[in-house]
């Protein structure tokens, strides 16, 4: 089973702190994952709101040169490309028609050979997970799904879509306790973070007055946009509900490395904004806020 | 020298549009031995029956070919016009033109010639075809009645009334069905028991009715007049003779906290029970699953306080076999239960209840005595939420269909609860109203307008609870288009009609086909909408899709009329299509070697041993025999015969063999 690896922009960028600790999880799991090469941007949310085709052909570009790679499957850490590239692999093997059209455009003969998975399918078909586990992560977390990763449910075929349990049950293999809560596929306010900051706020604040309600020690994520919505957009959540929050919102990878053992600075953890203060046990990471204070 | 007659029909221009229908009756006429051919617009129709009747008796003819439409269609029209004639019926083929050619294809010349085609094959079948002589098999005059809910006693009492034996079958300790659980019916109101249970007691009365209670159907065997039946009574562990339905054992019984299968959970129950005060029979039964005895080896306390020593600990499940002319199948439905709605907390939070569940709460007979109280701790809701289409017409959930029932009892849930807790607050979400029926769209308004049910177009995404109390969030999809969410004390989910859990493997067992949801298939959606596929086996009530109360018993009535109507015959005639072993002159007797492959294959066990005896009395050969009564001309064994000694009359070896080689012979022609 050869893997690939897509990036895409976010663990480029804001959230180089995922794909540090994806890949020191890796490196601990003996796994390979090799970038998928020269790969392109997934379209994000602009593409498929302008063009059709180019919605289509920029993943399709990037899983045409997975393929000629011969992987037979494709990481996607993000949930946001994730959700791109799994929509275009089912899209393009429903229509013939549209896949010649689609592979024309690219310049590749798009066979849909190569798999798209996201994080925790990944890391569930690894067997034995839980002998790895080193320091158990035994914390109350409250695992957030957002939208994208379990929708649309025909497309995705990836767990139930309004009450989601895969994340959960790798949270419980690492040591951690999930709490049952209401809010694990509400929406973050997802790309309005730049342009309505407000309805961010509104939506992601009561995202985590649930989890901190029902107790939860940390929100758990596997995507980049929640992760900013919940962690960078904690002050004008907490401006618009005049609540201090002091919940940390860690990545899937980072909570599997503690457990692991891995220094907090190789899984990134310093590069939030709000402090992940009980890991490990003893001594407190400082986020950049923690910093600024100091 | 065959005398064939072949009559082709126009079908108005169903045939004639796309098939050259002059044209084949030229070619036709030219067929060896076709002695006539003729068109006609309507080949169906009286004119059209009278022409095919007079060219056999002018034309003196010795077989005949119509081609038209399916045999399904008109082959026993003109079969019996043949009859009438003087022709034996089995002498006349269909040829479908219209089916297997005009309807499928452009017209043009390959068309014509496909429907020349079709003509010739059947033309060489008919020269083959021998006069055949109908089965008359004689009909066991006694119905069997699968299910004891409102459709299974209503075809049972009408099918005793008109004077025939019928046999009630029930799975549960008791009849009634879920009829019995509810507390008042839409759209009148009344009480669901009190109209229920003098039809209970009346088939327990009845003269007519044998009621087995706490039984299953083991299998069915047989045809249509002529089914055998293994039913299993399963052990009650009481000597039902001896006991009086005293309830001493259900009160000393120390085993008390099982939950009720009647109270939808909701209540409890001993381990030795009947399901309800007014059950029918009103005998216990002992749980075995919670029974101490059975669990530990101890207690036999219901023993030692019966006051008739009816108590049989060792009891055992007794077979019961039975001849029956007919079945009505009246299984009945489920509601969709368990993880099905994790979104909706149903099976995590207690105070998400189901529509069964809620009858129960508002019951006279039920664990509140009919006071509304929330489960979990026994508060009156000051709030109830009802979500009407929970699965429901959801393809996500794999129910795309209507349940039909739900938006009349979830306005009756509502208005009942409206009437006990007059201060409640009543929401009803829904996607659409279907209220269709007598008196059923005036119902619901009144629950709108009278009782202050405030109905919310829209659906529920999610219910959770938040300091003790559940939010219900949804959508209002007319007053702005809103989110929407309520707390809520109480919230009942509408949940889908399903078919039973057992409803394929009884499926199986009958012979009856199913849709995809497992609900049984009627043979015609509009025209025969009480029988199956299988003659001699009836629907009654939900185990055919979720229907109400109304239309339960109207199918049940008309299941019941169908069985009188197949009573009414002293003998039945069926159709002499079935396989038959060769049979010769002895020392032959029989081409068949006896290896029996055939009784093996036969879905139906109609391969029967025969014994060939010499004049000494030792038996010189076995072969294979066809019971006439059970085979159904299926022709496995045909397949599986290796010494070709099996035929089936009317598809025989020689007939098929001619069909094929008519049209391999126009294939040379064509080169």
């Amino acid at each position: 089973m050869k893997t690939g690896f897509y990036p895409g922009c976010s663990m480029k960028g804001s959230a180089r702190e995922y794909s540090e600790s994806l890949l020191a999880v890796a490196r601990v799991l003996g796994r390979e994952l090799p970038e998928v090469p020269d790969w392109n941007c997934c379209g994000a949310t602009a593409a498929h709101n302008l063009d059709h085709d180019l919605a289509l052909a920029l993943p399709a570009r990037i899983l045409a040169a997975a393929e000629k790679k011969g992987m037979d499957e494709v990481l996607v850490p993000c949930a946001a490309c994730y959700s791109r590239l799994k929509v275009t692999r089912h899209e393009l093997l429903e229509d013939e028609k549209l896949r010649q059209r689609i592979s024309g455009l690219v310049e590749a003969d798009y066979r849909g050979s190569a798999k798209v998975v996201n994080i925790i399918e990944w890391l569930a078909a690894v067997p034995d997970l839980e002998k790895l586990v080193k320091k158990p992560f035994q914390r109350k977390v409250a695992c957030y799904y957002g939208c994208l990763l379990v929708r649309p449910a025909g497309i995705v075929e990836f767990d139930r879509p309004e009450e989601p349990q895969s994340m959960d049950l790798l949270m419980a293999k690492l040591g951690a306790k999930p709490i049952d809560w209401a809010f694990k596929t509400e929406c973050c306010g997802a790309g309005f973070s730049v342009s309505r900051t407000d309805l961010v706020a509104k939506l992601s604040g009561l995202i985590l007055e649930d989890a901190v309600s029902r107790g939860a020690e940390a929100v758990i994520v596997a995507c980049p946009m929640c992760h900013l919505n919940l962690d960078l957009r904690r002050p004008n959540i907490e401006k618009r509900t005049g609540k201090k929050y002091d919940i940390p919102v860690i990545y899937i990878t980072q909570v599997l490395g503690l457990a692991m053992g891995l220094p907090p600075k190789k899984l990134g953890l310093q590069r939030h904004k709000v402090a992940v203060k009980f890991a490990p046990a003893e001594s407190p990471v400082p986020g950049v806020s923690a910093k600024r204070g100091a | 020298m065959a005398r064939i007659g072949v009559f082709i029909c126009h079908c108005g221009e169903n045939i004639s549009a796309t098939v050259d229908v002059v044209k084949v009756v030229a070619e036709a006429a030219r067929i060896p031995g076709v002695a006539h051919s003729v068109e006609y617009k309507y080949m169906c129709s009286d004119p059209g029956q009278q022409l095919v009747k007079n060219a056999i008796k002018e034309k003196n003819l010795t077989g005949v070919v119509v081609a038209a439409c399916s045999p399904r269609m008109h082959e026993p029209t003109f079969r019996r016009a043949c009859a009438e004639a003087g022709l034996n019926p089995f002498l006349c083929e269909m040829a479908n033109i219209r089916e297997h050619c005009s309807w499928v294809h452009e017209k043009g010349e390959a068309t014509t010639q496909k429907a020349l085609d079709i003509v010739r094959t059947l033309v060489a079948k008919v020269k083959k075809n021998k006069a055949l002589e109908p089965i008359k098999v004689p009909v066991t005059k006694t119905a069997l009645v699968l299910g004891g809910g409102i459709a299974g006693i209503q075809a049972a009492l009408d099918i005793a009334n008109s004077g025939h034996k019928v046999i009630l079958v029930e799975k549960a300790p008791s009849i009634g069905g879920h009829m019995s659980q509810l507390s008042e019916t839409f759209p009148t109101l009344d009480c669901s028991q009190c109209i229920l249970t003098p039809r209970m007691v009346e088939v327990a009365q009845h003269a007519n009715i044998t009621l087995y209670s706490y039984s299953e159907l083991e299998s069915l065997d047989g045809f249509i007049g002529n089914f055998k039946a293994r039913i299993r009574r399963k052990a009650r562990g009481l000597d039902e003779k001896l006991c009086t339905g005293c309830g001493l054992c259900m009160q000393k019984c120390p085993t008390r906290k099982i939950p009720s299968e009647f109270d939808a959970g909701l209540g409890l129950r001993p381990a030795i029970y009947v399901p309800f005060p007014q059950a029918v029979p009103n005998k216990p039964v002992i749980d075995r699953e919670h029974c101490t005895y059975y669990r530990t080896g101890k207690c036999r306390l219901c023993e030692k306080v019966c006051p008739t020593q009816a108590i049989r600990f060792g009891q055992e499940d007794e077979i019961v076999e039975a001849e029956v002319g007919a079945v009505v199948v009246a299984t009945g439905f489920d509601i969709k239960h368990g993880d099905f709605f994790p979104e909706y907390g149903y099976g995590k939070h207690q105070d998400v209840i189901d529509g069964l569940q809620f009858e129960r709460l508002a019951s006279a007979s039920g664990p509140t005595l009919g006071e509304i109280r929330r489960p979990s701790d026994g508060k009156v809701p000051e709030t109830v939420v009802f979500i009407a289409c929970a699965g429901s017409r959801d393809p996500a959930k794999g129910i795309e269909y209507c349940s039909k029932i739900c938006c009349m009892y979830t306005a009756k849930h509502a208005m009942l609860y409206r009437h006990k807790v007059h201060h409640g607050k009543p929401y009803v979400f829904y996607m659409d109203i279907r209220a269709g029926g007598k008196m059923y769209e005036e119902f619901v308004r009144r629950a709108m307008e009278e009782d202050g049910v405030q109905y919310v177009r829209g659906r529920v995404s999610r219910v959770y609870e938040r300091n003790g109390r559940l939010v219900v969030k949804g959508v209002d999809t007319l007053l702005g288009a809103r989110p929407l969410e309520i707390e809520a004390d109480l919230v009942v989910l509408a949940t889908a009609g399903v078919a039973n859990a057992g409803a394929e493997e009884l499926a199986q067992k009958l012979h009856v086909s199913y849709d995809a949801h497992k609900f049984y298939a009627e043979a015609h959606p509009k025209l025969r909408p009480v029988e199956t596929n299988t003659a001699g086996i009836f629907l009654a009530g939900a185990c055919q899709a979720p229907k109400d109360i109304p239309e339960s018993v109207a199918q049940a009535s008309g299941a019941a009329a169908k069985v009188g109507a197949l009573f009414s015959q002293s003998e039945l005639v069926r159709e002499p299509l079935i396989a038959v072993v060769d049979r010769q002159a002895p020392p032959v007797y029989s081409s068949c070697v006896g290896c029996f492959l055939c009784q093996s294959a036969c879905p139906y066990q109609a391969i029967e041993k025969e014994e060939f005896r010499g004049r000494d009395g030792q038996v010189v050969k076995t072969v294979a025999k066809v019971n006439p009564g059970l085979c159904q001309g299926c022709g496995t064994c045909v397949a599986f015969c290796r010494t070709k000694s099996i035929d089936i009359q009317g598809f025989s070896h020689a007939q098929v063999h001619a069909e094929v080689l008519a049209l391999l012979e126009r294939g040379e022609r064509d080169g």
